[in-house]
Formats: structure tokens, C-alpha cells, sequence
């Protein structure tokens, strides 16, 4: 021990005139500087699972289009001139998004970590950012509790979250009638918390929720379960089932002749889910939908750019990821250095009107706020072209769209 | 009342799956003694190709009954002749993970080329809605299921009681070197018998096809239950595996039905229960004696 003493010394010594040194050209460094010489985005999603098809590999398409818009726009002023994107998978599961989020931030320098579906997953993520102070904007997860109880400084929720689905289905669906309903939902954490969100929303409308059916998760068989939610009569059935669930769930419905019984209202879908199971299956189901890619001109231009890379149309979970990383790249230009504290303060409170976002403004619990839309399942011959899948019924103002600032959060 | 008659009739449904895939698994495990893990994963192909056949080649479900068995039966013929053969002499454990290890590539195969949001599939035109009998309302589909795996179980027990070549692979189930030394050449039996397991999962898959999400994943949770199932009824035993498939479907269905939070540990407890009071499964020999 004792000799090691003055190795120890020495080191110290060593380290601080390394700060010394450190500080002495700070100045310079801060004047538009990258900490690593370059701008790496890390992208932490499932590759290989259920959730493949709705963000995974193509979401990396997505922010490599963000990136070159950004080049293209900035061209020589650019303050991240290389900018870098390091994929992982993380298989939906928050032990190794916990650990994968550590390699990114700590070992291959990520900057910024985007995407990450599944809330348990971002969540885990979340904590990880917070820890190593460094930034990480959700798109895909849905749970409110990232910009609730466990907000932080260093996390964004940029698309959606099952309160703002539950209020934009649930109301609108009760207002048009559809007073009675029943639930069905996966008895797991994003199932309770939309059964939790969907309840609230439609008696809060004036409706009533007849039953609540919880189903194991995952679950192939769901006959019973639609005896069960139709053995009262109601107006609305609700399904908060999301991927291959959803879509079993959809098919026995309808193999049960329930389609003409009681409308059905789907807690979260993905446009991948409509074109998995063919668009007559689900016809004249009512979502709500954070993004559609052929809502207007501007969203078209943006995806037929998207499906000649990529050979599919987005989903809103693809544009979030490009407009997530622009405007974090907007940021880092606008701070001149990609140091997260000096990007955040670009971020917050933002008013962003891009493909993604309209009317969209970055809160102080930093949740996203922005215009979202009704949508219907369109019917086979209303279809016109290949995933021309959804009717925009209304556009929720951005005010309206979200549950307000929750007390929950302390930054 | 008419509420207990539509969970019977869904249970008895969901039993049909898993009567007729765990037929096949009963049948291979009876002749090659191979404990067959790729039999959810040749379900999940059963399914597949019954949709791919009819986006390109607009083959029709009832056709595709048909079509898809017969080419799940050349996949088993393949396997066996390729792979199953080479390891049957070794400890059964070997075949075990061949057949696992083979599952993972079939779902992984499956996954790149189709991806994992699954494929859409038509409903057969006929089989929609609902039928009506004395007042209760039963969905079509379910009672179609119920009474095509009736009727396939009910053809194989035929085909293995009333022919000559049923005696003779129940022969070669029973004890295949006694057979042998009746001068019957038991290893021919092997392959057809292989690749038939392989076909009735296949047409399980594809009476799945309009009725459940068509994945790569989607026989990863079956064949589990598959397997429960096989034990419930006794290892090998043809009449025990059809009759626990259909138990389990029912137990699954009750289970849902009037205690949801319990609904997949029933079958698991009912395995567990039966495995305790008679290890060889309900219509198993207990090969112990």
C-alpha cells in the first residue's frame, strides 16, 4: 500500500494540471466546438422483434434524411460537420436498453440517444441519460410517467402518450355516440395504464365503461374474452392490445361477427398493424393517430422520400425520428456545441412547426405538445393507393390534444 | 347458459389446434422417438404459406387445406432424410436440440423475409359470423374448427386401426425391433411418418391462417402449450393427445372465462396435477414396469 502512495500523488498531480490545461483553453473550446470532433446519434430500438416493422432499422433511414436535410441546409456553416449514427437493439427489454445506453453514452460517445420503444425500456433509459447527463428524446414509448414521475432534465417525449390517445379516441368516440363501452386490455404496465387513461376519458365524456376485461399478455385466443366484452350489449368495444395481439384480437373479432355489433376503438395502432391485417379487417376503426404520412402535401413529399429508401411508407414513429434528430441538430448549430446543457437550453419551450410536428412546442415537463388526428379505418374501395389506409376525421388542437403539466414532475 | 355453450364451443376450438398439431407431435415421438421442438415453428410455416399462396398465387383457403399439408409434408421428408435421420441412434436429446436449434432458423427465415407485423389474410368467404342453434349465437369459424379437426382426428384414427399400414407403424410405436423381427422394414415407415407429423401441424397453421396473427413468433407460445398438452395426454399415445387437446383448449377456455388471472396457469397446474398422479400422462404405458 505504501508504496503505492506516491504513484497516487502523481496521478492526482497529472490529472490536475490536465483540468488546468482543460480550463485554460476552455474559451476556444466553447466557441463552436463538438466534444469528440463530431455529433453522434445513438439509435436504441428493437431491430429483430415485434416492433421492427414500425420503427426499427428504417427509423435509421429516417434520421439519416434529418442529417442531410441539416447538411444541405447549413452546407459550410455547419457546426456539426460529421455527424455519425450508432445503432443497437435492445429486444424490448429495460436490462439491456439499460446497459446499451450505457456502451452508447460512455464508449462509442453518443451525444444523444432517440427512438427506444417499449416504456420499461425508455424508462430505463431515461435514468441512464440523467445519470450521465447526457440527452435522450423518446419518440416511441407511450407511458406518461417519462415527463411524469420520472422526468428528467435530460429526457424528451417527442410523438405521444397513452393519456393523449385515451383523451382523442375515448371523447371523440363517446361524442359520436358511442356511449357504453367495454374494455379489453393486456393485463401488463402499458395495458393498465391505457385501461387506467381510457376509463378516465370516457366517463370524463359522459359515457360509461360497462367492464374491463384484462387478457394475459401475450395471448393468442381471444374468444372468450369477446363473448365476454359483448355479454353486456355495449356500443363501443375497446382494445388495448398493441402488435400481434392486437391483430389476433381483430380477427377473432370479427370471425365472431361482432363487426356488426359494436364499433371497435383501438387504443394505439401503427400503420403497419392496418397493413399487416389487410384494411376490410379493420374498417371504420376509430384511433387516434400522432402522424399520417398522406394528411397533406407536405407529409407526402416527405414520405415518397422516405419510400424510395426505403421501399415502405412511415410510420409516425419514422417521422418522429427524423423530426427528434433535426431539431436536435437545429439545437446543437443553434449552441454551437453539441454540450447538452447548452442544447437543452435551445430546446425548451420551442414552438416547432415541421413534417412532424404542427403547432408543436417543447413543455417544460418536455413533453411535445402538438396537433394530433382522428382517424378512421378506411373502407377496401375507399383505398387508392397502396397504404392509403386512414380517414382524418379531426385534428386535435395541440392545446387540448395532452393532459397539462403533470405535478408529478420536479425536475 | 348460452354463455357456458359459447366458451365450450370456443375451448373446443382452440383444442382443435392443439389436438391436431399435438397428433402429429404424438405420432413422431411414437415412431422415431424424437421429441419434435420445430413442430410450432412448422405451424407458424403451415400459416405462412397459406397466406403467401393466396397473395401470390391467389390460392384459395380451401384449396390451400389441402396444397399447404402436402408441402409441409415434403419440409418433414426433407428434414428427416437431411437432418433427423443422422441423429437418430444418439441420445434423444441430440434430435431435442436439432429440431430447437432448427426453429430458430425457420422463425428467423421467416422474420427477414416477411418481417414481424405479419401478413394479411382474406377471410374465406362462407365462414363468416355467426350460426344460430336453438337461440344461442356460435361463431362460424370456431364451429368449423371444432369439426374439421373432429373429422381429421377422427380419419387418422381410421387410417392407423383399419389399414395395414396404420398396424404396422402402430407396430413399430409399440416396439419397433420386435416389428423388425416380424420381417417388417421399419426404417421405410420413418420418413412418411416424420414428414405426416410435420403436414398436420401445417394444416393446424393453416386453419390458423383467418384466425390469428400470421408472425414469425407465432408458434414460439403454442408449441408450449403443445407440449403440455402431449404430457397431459401421454407421451406417444395417439387417443391421449387428441383427447388432452381438447382438454387443455376447454380448461383454457373456462379459464378465461371465469377466472382470467388464472386462465394459462390452469393448464400448466392440470399438467403438473396429472404428471404427479400418473407420470406416463392419462393414456400413457408407464414404460417403468
Amino acid at each position: 500500500m505504501r508504496s503505492r502512495k506516491p504513484a497516487a500523488v502523481l496521478a492526482a498531480a497529472v490529472c490536475g494540471s490536465l483540468a488546468l490545461a482543460g480550463c485554460a483553453g476552455g474559451p476556444s473550446a466553447a466557441a463552436g466546438k463538438l466534444s469528440d470532433g463530431k455529433v453522434v446519434i445513438g439509435l436504441l430500438n428493437d431491430q429483430s422483434g415485434v416492433y421492427k416493422d414500425l420503427s426499427g432499422p428504417n427509423s435509421k433511414v429516417a434520421i439519416q434524411m434529418a442529417i442531410d436535410d441539416y447538411k444541405a441546409k447549413y452546407g459550410a456553416k455547419a457546426v456539426a460537420k460529421t455527424i455519425e449514427i450508432v445503432t443497437a437493439d435492445h429486444q424490448n427489454k429495460p436490462d439491456i436498453a439499460n446497459t446499451k445506453a450505457q456502451e452508447m453514452y460512455d464508449r462509442q460517445n453518443a451525444d444523444i440517444i432517440l427512438d427506444v420503444p417499449t416504456s420499461s425500456a425508455a424508462l430505463a433509459v431515461a435514468t441512464v441519460a440523467k445519470a450521465r447527463k447526457k440527452l435522450f428524446i423518446d419518440v416511441t414509448a407511450g407511458t406518461t410517467a417519462l415527463t411524469g414521475r420520472s422526468c428528467n432534465k435530460y429526457t424528451y417525449a417527442w410523438a405521444y402518450d397513452t393519456a393523449m390517445l385515451a383523451k382523442g379516441t375515448g371523447e371523440a368516440v363517446v361524442k359520436n355516440g358511442g356511449k357504453s363501452w367495454s374494455i379489453v386490455y393486456p393485463d401488463y404496465a402499458f395495458g393498465q395504464d391505457m385501461q387506467k387513461s381510457f376509463t378516465a376519458a370516457v366517463t370524463g365524456a359522459g359515457g360509461t365503461v360497462q367492464q374491463s376485461i384484462a387478457t394475459p399478455f401475450p395471448n393468442d385466443n381471444f374468444a372468450t374474452f369477446i363473448t365476454k366484452a359483448g355479454s353486456t350489449t355495449p356500443q363501443v368495444v375497446g382494445i388495448m392490445a398493441a402488435g400481434g395481439d392486437l391483430i389476433n384480437f381483430v380477427k377473432q373479432y370479427n370471425q365472431a361477427g361482432m363487426q356488426s355489433k359494436a364499433q371497435l376503438a383501438v387504443g394505439l395502432m401503427f400503420i403497419t398493424d392496418i397493413h399487416s391485417l389487410g384494411v376490410d379487417q379493420f374498417a371504420g376503426t376509430s384511433f387516434t393517430d400522432p402522424w399520417y404520412w398522406n394528411l397533406d402535401a407536405k407529409n407526402k413529399t416527405w414520405a415518397d422520400k422516405f419510400l424510395a429508401k426505403t421501399g415502405t411508407r412511415p410510420t409516425f414513429a419514422h417521422a418522429g425520428n427524423y423530426s427528434a434528430a433535426m431539431n436536435y441538430l437545429e439545437a446543437v448549430q443553434g449552441a454551437g456545441t453539441d454540450n447538452a446543457d447548452a442544447v437543452i437550453k435551445q430546446l425548451d419551450g420551442k414552438k416547432i412547426n415541421d413534417v412532424f410536428l404542427r403547432n408543436g412546442q417543447i413543455r417544460s415537463d418536455h413533453r411535445v405538445v402538438h396537433d394530433v388526428y382522428l382517424a378512421k379505418v378506411k373502407s377496401k374501395d375507399q383505398v387508392t393507393e397502396p397504404w392509403d389506409y386512414e380517414k382524418i376525421v379531426a385534428t386535435i388542437p395541440a392545446a387540448d390534444a395532452f393532459e397539462p403539466v403533470s405535478a408529478a414532475c420536479k425536475m | 347458459m348460452s354463455a357456458f355453450v359459447q366458451y365450450t364451443v370456443q375451448g373446443l376450438a382452440a383444442g382443435g389446434f392443439y389436438a391436431l398439431a399435438a397428433l402429429g407431435l404424438a405420432v413422431i415421438f411414437g415412431v422415431l422417438g424424437v421429441v419434435n421442438f420445430s413442430h410450432g415453428a412448422c405451424y407458424m410455416l403451415g400459416a405462412v404459406a397459406a397466406a403467401v399462396l393466396l397473395d401470390v398465387l391467389h390460392v384459395h383457403f380451401w384449396v390451400a387445406l389441402v396444397v399447404v399439408p402436402v408441402l409441409l409434408f415434403l419440409v418433414g421428408v426433407l428434414m428427416e432424410r437431411l437432418l433427423i435421420r443422422w441423429l437418430l441412434r444418439l441420445d434423444p436429446l441430440y434430435n431435442f436440440l436439432l429440431t430447437f436449434g432448427l426453429s430458430l432458423i425457420l422463425v428467423d427465415v421467416v422474420k427477414r423475409r416477411y418481417g414481424v407485423s405479419g401478413l394479411p389474410y382474406e377471410r374465406p368467404s362462407g365462414l363468416q359470423g355467426q350460426l344460430q342453434v336453438g337461440g344461442i349465437g356460435l361463431p362460424t369459424y370456431s364451429v368449423f374448427v371444432c369439426l374439421l379437426s373432429l373429422l381429421v382426428c377422427g380419419l387418422v384414427w381410421l387410417l392407423l386401426t383399419r389399414t395395414r399400414m396404420g398396424m404396422i407403424v402402430r407396430a413399430s410405436t409399440e416396439d419397433a425391433d420386435r416389428t423388425r423381427a416380424l420381417g417388417i422394414n421399419v426404417g421405410r415407415w420413418v420418413t412418411p411418418v416424420f414428414g405426416f407429423g410435420i403436414a398436420l401441424a401445417g394444416l393446424a397453421g393453416v386453419m390458423a391462417a383467418p384466425f390469428r396473427a400470421i408472425t414469425a413468433d407465432m408458434g414460439g407460445n403454442f408449441v408450449i402449450i403443445l407440449f403440455a398438452v402431449v404430457v397431459i395426454g401421454g407421451l406417444g399415445s395417439i387417443l391421449g393427445a387428441v383427447v388432452a387437446g381438447f382438454l387443455v383448449g376447454l380448461v383454457e377456455a373456462y379459464g378465461q372465462a371465469y377466472a382470467p388471472t388464472f386462465a394459462q396457469v390452469a393448464i400448466f397446474v392440470l399438467m403438473a396435477g396429472v404428471v404427479l398422479f400418473r407420470p406416463a400422462g392419462l393414456f400413457g404405458r408407464d414404460e417403468t414396469e
